[in-house]
């Protein structure tokens, strides 16, 4: 249910808002392409006298990373098998994944894939001459489900006119669930464990954007898929372009944060994402190197990744490196080289892929791979088509520089940070993955605290999910859902705190304006609080200077890892006296808590892992290069909530999938 | 690239249920100033350019400016969107324009089949509810190491 919009910043936010308190079996937190997959699903299995809420911090038709719309479902199966997708991955992300996750979602993903298309989505397909068609026109090939060939980029991809992507899958999300099942623009903050049972959770707590009012919801089991997290390290544009992250700068970590606050166990923290893009733009390059067969050059005009070097250099991380298709951070970590030796910058080579496909094309046909090209901008990234606009960049006339990206966290596309799920309850999947609660059962994709799920940039050890298997996962953990609450029916949630407890921690940025607010004559600068936006400021310094951020090409040491963990915890500290005038503030104030607590973990991770294991990524400059006798094993991490203390340890990676 | 709003196009949705653009930007920017009747980007370098606001606008009100940190001046891409297609009118800063129409959806807005009626009978099982009422049976890899 949309609410009214009220003007934010227009009213301030108050000192007593009003309390909402509700009672639900099943929460899912988010809006995005997991929680769609979770609201489509949920109510197919539920009984009638379950009940479900979903909560989004924006509008589900436009909110998550899919929200500007895509050029490709980047994970479909069709012709190919999961243990191929299960071996792809696991070589993109360096030897260490939970196969079973990943091998799982492969299962799935195409029934999620087959529903777009039925609800709307344009996939492209191929003809019988193997010539493609798009929009209505693929239709005449039939559906995907009925066996028509989708116009393949890589292996993996699929095509599709995915302008209104988020708009069609949001819309069936909506009508599975209910509109009366929804609460749009309340932002959830903070995860409530019960008062009696242990380690089990029992509600969360957030505020309404759009009105001074704080929502208490209770339930017995929950799914948290937020996104990963961005605007965590310093953004190569500092100025208005801080806004152009390449991935949603809306995701502030609240999965990773909400979820480790309640003790749920986390893994492979340390991976990012520092992905490879136009530069400035962050336009997308996969269609280029793909589709149209660019390669990247150098300053010197040289294919680079052919060189004898860059072969010398990816040996050393065999087998990984030696692959048919070099993984993502190696193919970052080729291009850090050529610009640390001076041969910057780095071109994609756009004017010769063009010509090149130009000599089999006619005039018609080679109109319409002009018009292709710009569809992948103006489809999932407009602001690239605007700077080509801007710089009298034609594609076919001018090759565009490419930079790769600050760091990343999230666990749905090339990398695998997040928790620690269970896998399915299936015979081959090791008892080291399953996760049991409290009834002796294992429930796919619940975390290490009782009833609390996750999915999409949540799940850990299982990259390359993308947005369809996003929606996938975001349907296994539903019925899983349903599954947990049928199980504990007799469990009645309770939580510990008061609601004027829980409305004082909510309110505290804005309690802390209001009191100190009249000592200076601008409110912004105050020795008594400090505003979200001066904190994001000094988080993004420490991790960039400090944290291996593209100041010093992804570089830290042990000793900077200890500065930066200290000012992070200064930072925590000072959160204590953060300041909030209005709900649009009290929305950063709180997404910059959750980015702090994001960094520490992913900081902490690359603190216990003694090796370099995804160069390109990032390099721990004490220990260079891969140690696979001390480090072939997940690094997972746990923050106990009542001892307020962190532990960080290895678990075991068993091999599931044959080579 | 901030999205801005054209003062004399904009009638605040006086008309409508909501604030369009307050109703979808994705990161809380658009806001409405009620003693106006305008709306306008209250935190432009936190926009992702997504255009949300620039296509859901009744009244076409809203447009996009490039980053002052890394565009130049002159140039605009502006979308129209349909129940069927997106047309964008790209136009470079030398004043050439480039007009593109992409497909959006294949069916009618608002009649995506959400299956309300299908409900999943085994809880037990790993099947999806869809997957389930195709007939599937779950595969258990074939090639375990």
């Amino acid at each position: 249910m949309a609410l009214p919009n009220k003007p934010v910043g227009e009213i301030k936010a108050v000192r007593d808002p009003e309390v909402e308190e509700r009672e639900v079996d099943i929460l899912i937190v988010g809006g995005g392409m997991a929680a769609c997959g979770a609201a489509f699903e949920i109510k197919k299995w539920m009984s009638d006298d379950q009940s479900v809420l979903l909560v989004d911090k924006a509008a589900m038709e436009r909110s998550g990373a899919v929200a500007q719309g895509l050029s490709a479902i980047n994970t479909f199966i069709g012709e190919n098998t999961p243990e191929d997708y299960v071996r792809m991955v696991r070589n993109d992300l360096m030897g260490i994944v939970r196969e079973d996750l990943i091998y799982d979602l492969g299962v799935h993903v195409d029934d999620s894939v087959y529903l777009f298309e039925e609800w709307g989505l344009p996939i492209w397909k191929q003809d019988e001459q193997g010539k493609t068609l798009d929009g209505k026109k693929g239709q005449r090939m039939g559906t995907l489900k009925e066996g028509a060939k989708p116009v393949r980029t890589g292996k993996w991809q699929a095509m599709i006119n995915g302008e209104s992507y988020k708009r069609i899958v949001a819309e069936a999300a909506k009508l599975a669930l209910g509109e009366e099942n929804i609460l749009e623009r309340v932002f959830i903050v903070d995860l409530l464990l019960d008062a009696n049972v242990e380690n089990q959770i029992a509600g969360a707590v957030g505020f309404s954007v759009r009105e001074n009012k704080v929502y208490i919801i209770k339930c017995k089991t929950m799914m948290v898929a937020c996104g990963g997290a961005v605007n965590i390290y310093q953004p190569r544009s500092v100025g208005e372009g801080k806004g152009r992250a390449w991935y949603p700068v809306w995701n502030s970590g609240s999965t990773y944060t909400m979820c480790m606050q309640v003790g749920a166990e986390l893994t492979m923290m340390e991976n990012r994402f520092t992905p490879s893009r136009f530069k400035d733009g962050y336009g997308p390059v996969g269609a280029w190197f793909l589709l149209f067969k660019a390669k990247a050059i150098n300053g010197l005009g040289e294919s680079y990744v052919a060189s004898d070097a860059a072969k010398a250099e990816l040996e050393k991380y065999a087998p990984y490196g030696t692959a048919a298709i070099t993984p993502t951070c190696l193919r970052n970590h080729l291009m850090l080289f050529e610009m640390k030796e001076g041969r910057g910058p780095v071109m994609m080579d756009t004017v010769t892929a063009l010509a090149e496909l130009g000599k089999s094309m006619d005039k018609k046909e080679l109109k319409h791979l002009e018009s292709e090209a710009w569809e992948d901008f103006l489809d999932m990234t407009c602001g690239q088509a605007n700077l080509w606009c801007a710089t009298n960049t034609e594609p076919e006339k001018k090759n565009s520089e490419i930079m790769p990206t600050e760091p990343y966290l999230l666990g749905s596309h090339s990398g695998c940070c997040g928790l620690w799920t269970s896998g399915p309850d299936e015979d081959w999947v090791p008892d080291a993955y399953k996760v049991k609660a409290d009834n002796g059962k294992v429930y796919n994709r619940m975390t290490t605290v009782n009833g609390l799920f996750t999915a999409g940039d949540g799940v850990g050890g299982s990259g390359h999910k993308f947005s369809s298997g996003s929606h996938a996962e975001g349907r296994i953990a539903a019925k899983q859902m349903v599954r947990y609450a049928k199980d504990h029916a007799d469990f009645t949630p309770a939580i510990a705190q008061s609601a004027e407890e829980l409305v004082d921690m909510v309110y505290k940025p804005v309690r802390t304006f209001l009191e100190h607010c009249d000592y200076t004559t601008a409110v912004d600068v105050n020795p008594n609080y400090i505003k979200p936006n001066g904190m994001m400021y000094r988080l993004m310094k420490a991790t960039h200077e400090y944290g291996a951020g593209t100041a010093t090409y992804y570089m830290t040491t042990t000793r900077n890892l200890e500065i930066v963990m200290d000012l992070l915890a200064t930072m925590r500290e000072d959160c204590e006296k953060m300041a909030a005038g209005d709900l649009h503030e009290l929305l950063r104030a709180w997404e910059i808590i959750h980015r702090i607590w994001t960094v520490e973990a992913h900081l902490r991770h690359i603190q216990f892992r003694k090796e370099t294991r995804y160069p390109g990524f990032y390099y721990q400059a004490d220990y260079p290069g891969q140690d696979d006798e001390n480090w072939f094993c997940f690094v997972n991490s746990k923050f106990d909530p009542k001892e307020q203390k962190w532990d960080v340890f290895k678990r075991d990676y068993v091999k599931i999938i044959a080579d | 690239m901030p999205s801005f709003v054209i003062q004399e196009k904009c009638d605040g949705c006086k008309g409508g249920d909501k604030t369009a653009c307050m109703y979808i930007c994705p990161n809380d920017l658009m806001v409405l100033d009620p003693n106006a009747m305008k709306a306008y980007n209250q935190e432009p370098d936190q926009c992702w350019e997504c255009f949300s606001c620039v296509k859901i606008c009744p009244t076409q009100a809203i447009e996009v400016r490039g980053y002052a940190d890394f565009v130049p001046l002159g140039s605009s891409i502006m979308p129209m969107l349909g129940t069927e297609d997106v047309m964008w009118t790209c136009k470079f800063r030398n004043g050439m324009i480039k007009r593109f129409k992409f497909p959006i959806r294949t069916t009618p807005e608002g009649q995506a089949n959400a299956y309300t009626d299908l409900k999943g009978q085994d809880l037990e099982s790993s099947l999806l509810s869809t997957e389930e009422a195709d007939g599937r049976a779950y595969r258990a890899p074939q090639e375990l190491a």
